[in-house]
């Protein structure tokens, strides 16, 4: 057998092309289920994990799964908006206190999460670099974003518009990043994370202007009446939040009605949990719902489609095995000449056979090594794969 | 043409008796009432395309068995073998040289050589056959090809390499087809004196089958297909 497989290995590196595609060909078909296997698991942890970590979401009545990517994930995928009112709402029935989140603009391209101190509490997040978020305009971001974007305490970013062909639209306000937070291997570390009061800022609904009594160009002032100045839209609003104008920003109205994406619910314990969703079972307004359902509902459907794309690659991997098959008969056909001299030499049948199967488990045997290799990669990655796939 | 009489009256090497022999379903029939080769003695088989020269050396060397009558080497029955001892038999007794040199383009020349060594349980491959195919590699001037592949060598070397193969085993029997019929005149010389000085050397026999008439006189007798007489 060791001739055969010395004689096999001659063969193979002789034919390097046609080696190299069966090793090509044997590879791909173990490696695409079992990579696609190990990664649908990996998501589906991850999916799970932070799920499971979040006992409850409120949010406004509407698709359940937008409402946890939007929350857990960050999706872009906006869910129907609720009102700061419902912190309130949450937090006096006296069974769980409540995170706001609003989950809707974005930095270069990364998710801008207006929130409380409580969020990094409750997830856990801590500081690598700099320092928490004290005032409006600051924001501590991801670990992944500062790596990406080459960003540190002391740089800025720019929120983007949501419509770029909104001429009435708000401007974009420059965040001063003051702190950088450790990897967590969450959909955490691709976010910028701001102050409640910041998000509205960006959103226009709070701004800081000059001042209107101080003024000396009157080319501004609309009218003045009993004390109340009204200007018109000459007035310079402030792109940037700092020291010399952060006391001029102020919000209108009551902030009890400003816009929220979501509450992460935190129980007292699992019975205060139960009553207050048994609280709000019937409200038409609002869905207090368990992500870990909704994630598990998704999973179920993804899996499904992994079934199916099993079938495929196993109908796929049965005609790459005809077509090696295929490659091996006509390769023998080529090989006549060579065959006919070993019988006429005094070579056997069972000579050519172990020939042959050598050369199909060199092929194996490298198609599998390189098939560990590729899945150790992927294994090792599979985390941050799956965050750059799904998140 | 002469007889090597001192030859003939030893055991022969190879003594076919009334050989009859018909391809299945074919309309070819090759008979052989009597044909006797001895050990050094050198005889050239020569007879028309499709007269069944090849057949013969298929059947000498026991690929092919006769419908009837015998074919012995060195005393043995080869019809009697099994196919495994047969196969023993032919790769460890007999050596093949072929017209177009049947080398392995995936092989070096040392490994195109060890061929046989590689394919055959019968024969064991280790450090004194080594040095045997430096040996006969040097003898016919190919040892510094040997780490070469059959791509970057001229006609008279593959066939050389393919001399070296058949005389590896150190054969008592070489059985060549046509092998000087792809090489030039000085070749065809050169490659037969080769084969002669390495069957004298083992004391073998040669049969060789061939179309070149002008190397006739060289061996000690020469079989006309056609007739199917010994013609001395």
């Amino acid at each position: 057998m060791r001739q055969s497989f010395y004689l096999s290995w001659q063969y193979l590196i002789f034919n390097r092309i046609k080696f190299g595609i069966l090793v090509a060909c044997v590879t791909l078909i173990a490696f695409m289920p079992l990579a696609l296997h190990i990664l649908l698991n990996e998501s589906e942890q991850q999916l799970r994990a932070r799920a499971v970590d979040t006992p409850l979401l409120l949010g406004r009545q509407g698709s359940a799964l937008d409402l946890v990517m939007n929350s857990l994930y960050f999706d872009d995928e906006v869910p129907e908006l609720i009102t700061h009112r419902a912190v309130n709402d949450i937090e006096n029935n006296g069974l769980a206190y409540a995170v706001p989140l609003y989950v809707r603009f974005e930095a270069r391209g990364f998710p801008i999460i207006g929130t409380s101190l409580d969020y990094f509490q409750y997830r856990g997040l801590r500081l690598a670099q700099g320092r928490m978020l004290g005032l409006l305009g600051e924001a501590v971001i991801g670990a992944e974003v500062a790596k990406r974007l080459d960003i540190e305490p002391g740089n800025s970013l720019v929120s983007s518009p949501e419509n770029l062909f909104d001429i009435a639209g708000i401007y974009p306000l420059k965040i001063k990043v003051v702190g950088v937070l450790k990897h967590s291997n969450s959909a955490d570390d691709l976010g910028v994370f701001v102050d409640l009061k910041t998000a509205w800022v960006i959103q226009g609904l709070g701004h800081g202007h000059e001042d209107l009594e101080k003024t000396r160009d009157s080319s501004v002032i609309l009218k003045r009446e009993q004390g109340r100045v009204t200007a018109n839209a000459k007035l310079t609003h402030y792109t940037e939040i700092n020291q010399n104008n952060i006391n001029s920003f102020h919000f209108h109205g009551d902030l009890s009605a400003y816009p929220l994406t979501a509450l992460l619910v935190i129980p007292r314990d699992k019975k205060s949990g139960t009553l207050l969703r048994g609280r709000y079972i019937e409200d038409d307004r609002y869905q207090l719902i368990r992500p870990a359902e909704v994630v598990d509902g998704l999973m179920e459907n993804i899996f499904r489609i992994k079934y199916v794309i099993d079938a495929v690659m196993i109908i796929v991997g049965l005609t790459t095995i005809l077509a090696v098959i295929l490659v091996f008969i006509l390769s023998l056909r080529l090989r006549q000449s060579e065959i006919s001299t070993m019988f006429r030499m005094g070579g056997s049948r069972m000579t050519l056979v172990q020939m042959l199967a050598a050369e199909i488990l060199i092929i194996v045997m490298v198609s599998a090594l390189l098939n560990m290799m590729l899945l150790t990669m992927v294994s090792q990655y599979s985390n941050e794969l799956v965050r750059l796939l799904i998140f | 043409m002469q007889v090597n009489a001192e030859a003939l009256e030893q055991t022969p090497l190879l003594d076919i008796q009334s050989l009859l022999f018909q391809y299945p379903r074919g309309s070819f029939q090759l008979k052989v009432p009597e044909l006797k080769l001895s050990k050094g003695e050198k005889v050239a088989v020569i007879g028309p395309s499709g007269s069944g020269k090849t057949t013969l050396l298929n059947l000498i060397a026991g690929i092919y068995l006769p419908d009837h009558g015998s074919v012995q080497i060195d005393g043995q029955l080869i019809s009697r073998l099994n196919d495994a001892a047969r196969r023993d038999f032919r790769i460890t007794r007999i050596g093949f040289v072929f017209q177009d040199f049947q080398l392995l383009d995936y092989l070096t020349i040392r490994d195109n050589i060890l061929y046989p060594y590689r394919i055959s349980r019968a024969l064991k491959l280790d450090a004194s056959v080594r040095q045997r195919v430096e040996s006969l590699a040097d003898n016919m001037g190919i040892s510094d090809k040997l780490d070469r592949r059959i791509h970057s060598l001229s006609q008279g070397e593959k066939q050389r390499a393919a001399i070296c193969r058949a005389m590896l085993t150190n054969p008592d029997l070489i059985l060549a087809d046509e092998a000087t019929g792809n090489l030039d005149p000085d070749n065809k010389t050169h490659i037969l004196d080769l084969l002669f000085q390495n069957v004298d050397q083992n004391d073998a026999g040669l049969l060789a089958v061939t179309h070149d008439h002008e190397l006739l006189d060289r061996f000690d007798r020469v079989i006309d297909f056609n007739t199917f007489r010994s013609a001395s």
